[in-house]
């Protein structure tokens, strides 16, 4: 299982649709002009409709599936590390690739743990990394 | 909208303006429809239930895009959010109101750029918190 790590995956490329925008940050309850009002978005500093830092973890990308080799199925999120570089806009296209940095157990109170540490990179079509997220999943 | 926040007026172990939310159930299937993540745990009782935990819980990373909007609620255009991390040291679960605040843990200055760090938590309607993070940012403007 070692040997998988900081292998990247092939890249998914997802399209930011205004209205994924918009149904996201209605379902996180933000209600920011930013993301729901074309005129006010236009007129602000950001010249457009931008999506709010978590709206990646609506993209897909290619999964690491390790479940069979790990011996569980339960999981757990167990934290994000995310870094910011550019906004994402409506008419993006977002490649999606992941990376495995890290694995390591613990003993929980349910047993046997297992931390899977990810690293994803979002990259847009002008070839600029948006963001990166170090995800963390917790198999028990 | 709000107003514009200066890196002179920002003091260390100063709190910023907290966020409050009241999750539903409805909200949570709102939630993994628009993120696509439909894990059974937070929408599916007895999925959760076989899964060890009291009830269905609360997506993490829903929990992490109120850690942004605390973020930018508060610093509106003045600035530009550039890391945010999460740890869920526990779980949450709809039905009674969170509350999310953050605190002012440094500021400085690097490549002209002005830099403020702050730590954020999320506190349950028992005073437990349930999830920690930080958030830095950058302002453009160092005073009026």
């Amino acid at each position: 299982m070692k040997d998988t790590i900081g292998v990247e995956t092939t890249p998914i490329f997802n399209n930011v649709e205004k209205g994924a925008i918009m149904k996201f940050a209605e379902a996180i309850g933000d209600n920011n002009p930013l993301y729901n009002n074309e005129a006010i978005a236009r007129a602000s500093i950001y010249g457009g409709i931008i999506a709010p830092p978590t709206f990646l973890r609506s993209m897909k990308g290619a999964t690491i599936r390790l479940e069979s080799e790990i011996s569980l199925s339960k999981r757990l999120d167990g934290g994000s590390s995310w870094d910011y570089y550019h906004y994402i806009r409506v008419g993006d296209t977002i490649a999606v690739t992941a990376k495995l940095i890290d694995i390591y157990e613990r003993e929980g109170r349910s047993g046997r743990m297992v931390f899977i540490v990810r690293k994803i990179k979002y990259t847009n079509q002008l070839n600029q990394v948006v963001a990166t997220q170090d995800s963390t999943l917790i198999y028990y | 909208m709000n107003k514009q926040i200066f890196f002179d007026d920002l003091h260390e172990g100063t709190l910023i303006p907290p966020l409050i939310k009241n999750p539903t159930t409805q909200q949570l299937v709102q939630y993994a429809g628009a993120s696509g993540d439909f894990y059974q745990i937070h929408y599916d009782q007895d999925y959760a239930k076989s899964n060890g935990l009291p009830t269905v819980i609360i997506h993490g990373a829903l929990k992490n895009a109120w850690f942004g909007q605390i973020i930018t609620d508060w610093i509106g255009s003045s600035g530009t959010l550039e890391k945010l991390s999460i740890q869920y040291r526990g779980m949450d679960v709809p039905g009674s109101p969170l509350t999310i605040d953050g605190k002012i843990v440094r500021k400085w200055v690097e490549h002209s750029k002005y830099f403020i760090e702050v730590e954020l938590w999320l506190q349950n309607s028992n005073g437990e918190r349930t999830t920690k993070g930080s958030a830095i940012f950058s302002l453009k403007s160092i005073t009026k």
